[in-house]
């Protein structure tokens, strides 16, 4: 691990480093800045050792400058996001301000995955499939979570045999030259357009999604990460009062689960899009849903948190 | 007719002739670099990695291994493979802006922490690629495009010296110019071996930018006279 101190992703490199004690096999860094950490995971990457970095806030901008250079070279590093709140230094536990960030931050056109968890059981399976997805489909992968997550005390289940990742072999070898520069537009071009196309074409390989009570609904409740969460929880109890409610929970952020989603957002009569910032999950919904004649209903609480209690509220206020 | 003598063994012949600018150091760097490769025979173990700027131009320079990375980032990147390939001989090769500048923090973080890797930092105190601004190495008064009646905002960096208060005492620091190619080259192979040795190095070379600097060739050799006036060369 290669990685900088940033409230809520603290936890994660001390107990990386506690981790280092006993285990002789893993090694860590603490760098000098989320830059370092970004390149020095590619620098890892490029001999073939597969490693991560934790961040989150104004750490998550700072990495991004690897992130993009990962993205033109095909480096499956992976990064663990613990979103605080936007803008700039702002809080230290919670928000959603940076699904934009991290799903298409840089000078790019967003060439990576990106899984939003909802609890710790989560947290630790989709870390783990992060590796293999990232050294199988050498696009950066990242879990972007939240301080709740991220210092949240809790029971996971570990798994008790872990599968080598596969795919895993020196990038950066003899007859290898590497570059991140073009002369000519023609050039690059043609590699984000050979980009795009591979990207769109694996994408529903990748696609994930948490689909809960959706044959019937009426209401379609559209939430990411631990608000999805939040109105996982309310779904049945709504339906006791004869709502005919549902979630769809994107897993995957980018590439959005749009196969999934595209089999029921036309069947229902409203779309509430909740999150903890504004507009960030429903821009990358409406891009993909364009011309979709369902009722979009967009409850935008940047920075705050979503409680079972007001999302009930708030369902029963639309009927 | 004389015969000239081969290019090393580790060039890579299809990129020659290389991209640099006539008169231009980088080069003679690399070349002194390619003989100190193909002398030590180490051809099999090297990963070298490039910078922004016109260290970039180096790209596909050799037949080895190469990265090119983003601008001062060479320095994280190179610390990363050597970790997770310690049996690896790892060059980060940049500009004095890479290292000096947007990439300090990286250099003098290495330089604390003694990362094994071989640091080059070619120093022809402007930023050569972008046009010729100032650089923290630019001398004082030196007319740049950023600078247009002279700098007089601060006093010139000096790469090694500033590094060596932070540095690790085994880490090894040194600066030699392309004027004196050879002395270059046995500087340059020390800052091989100190890796090797598991320390880490940085050689600044003091380098020609003819482009940048504007200057017909007897202006540039006088030139690069007044650098080693200003710049001091040595180990430190």
């Amino acid at each position: 691990m290669f990685g900088y101190p940033i409230t809520p992703s603290t936890e994660i490199l001390e107990t990386w480093a506690r981790f280092c004690l006993k285990d002789k096999s893993i090694s860590l860094l603490q760098t000098e800045d989320e830059m370092s950490a970004g390149f020095g995971v590619i620098g890892s990457c490029l001999a073939g050792v597969p490693a991560f970095t934790a961040t989150g806030g104004p750490g998550n901008i700072l990495m991004q400058d690897a992130v993009v250079m990962a993205e033109n070279l095909r480096i499956p590093m992976v990064g663990m996001i613990m979103q605080r709140g936007g803008m700039s230094t702002s809080t230290v536990i919670y928000s959603q301000e940076e699904v934009r960030l991290t799903c298409f931050g840089g000078n790019s056109e967003g060439f990576r995955i990106v899984y939003s968890t909802s609890n710790l059981q989560e947290l630790y399976d989709y870390t783990i499939k992060a590796f293999r997805v990232a050294w199988k489909y050498r696009w950066p992968t990242f879990i972007l979570a939240d301080g709740y997550q991220g210092k949240m005390v809790g029971e996971v289940e570990f798994n008790k045999i872990m599968d080598k990742i596969n795919n895993v072999s020196p990038i950066l070898k003899k007859g290898v030259n590497l570059r991140n520069c073009y002369n000519l537009e023609e050039e690059i071009n043609e590699k984000i357009t050979r980009f795009q196309e591979e990207y769109q074409t694996k994408r529903e390989e990748i696609e994930e999604a948490e689909e809960y009570e959706l044959s019937d609904a009426k209401t379609i409740i559209l939430a990411h990460g631990i608000v999805g969460a939040a109105a996982k929880v309310v779904v049945d109890e709504l339906r006791k009062q004869g709502l005919r409610v549902g979630l769809f929970r994107p897993i995957t952020l980018r590439p959005f689960p749009t196969k999934a989603a595209s089999q029921i957002m036309d069947q229902a009569e409203r779309i509430l899009i909740m999150e903890s910032a504004i507009g960030q999950l429903a821009e990358i919904f409406k891009s993909e849903f364009y011309g979709l004649q369902t009722t979009l209903i967009e409850i935008n609480k940047p920075a705050l948190g979503f409680t079972p209690e007001e999302i009930v509220k708030t369902v029963q206020s639309y009927g | 007719m004389a015969d000239f003598p081969n290019f090393p063994n580790c060039y890579q012949i299809d990129s020659k002739p290389h991209k640099f600018c006539p008169g231009c150091g980088h080069p003679i760097v690399l070349k002194m670099l390619g003989q100190i490769i193909d002398e030590m025979k180490i051809a099999e173990k090297v990963i070298f990695m490039v910078d922004i700027g016109c260290s970039l131009l180096a790209w596909d320079f050799y037949d080895l291994p190469t990265t090119q990375t983003h601008h001062g980032r060479t320095i994280p990147t190179a610390v990363g493979f050597k970790m997770a390939a310690k049996g690896k001989i790892v060059v980060a090769y940049m500009g004095d802006g890479g290292a000096y500048a947007i990439g300090l923090q990286h250099a003098l973080s290495a330089c604390l922490r003694n990362s094994p890797i071989t640091t080059i930092v070619v120093n022809n105190t402007v930023y050569g690629m972008t046009g010729g601004q100032m650089a923290p190495t630019t001398m004082e008064k030196e007319v740049t495009t950023t600078t247009p009646g002279g700098k007089k905002e601060f006093i010139t960096l000096q790469g090694p010296e500033l590094l060596r208060q932070a540095a690790n005492r085994q880490a090894y620091l040194a600066r030699g110019t392309t004027d004196k190619p050879l002395v270059l080259k046995q500087l340059l192979k020390k800052g091989i071996e100190a890796q090797l040795k598991g320390n880490f190095a940085l050689v600044e070379v003091l380098s020609a930018c003819p482009t940048n600097w504007k200057t017909k060739a007897p202006e540039t050799i006088e030139r690069m006279k007044d650098l080693s006036m200003v710049f001091k060369e040595g180990e430190f």
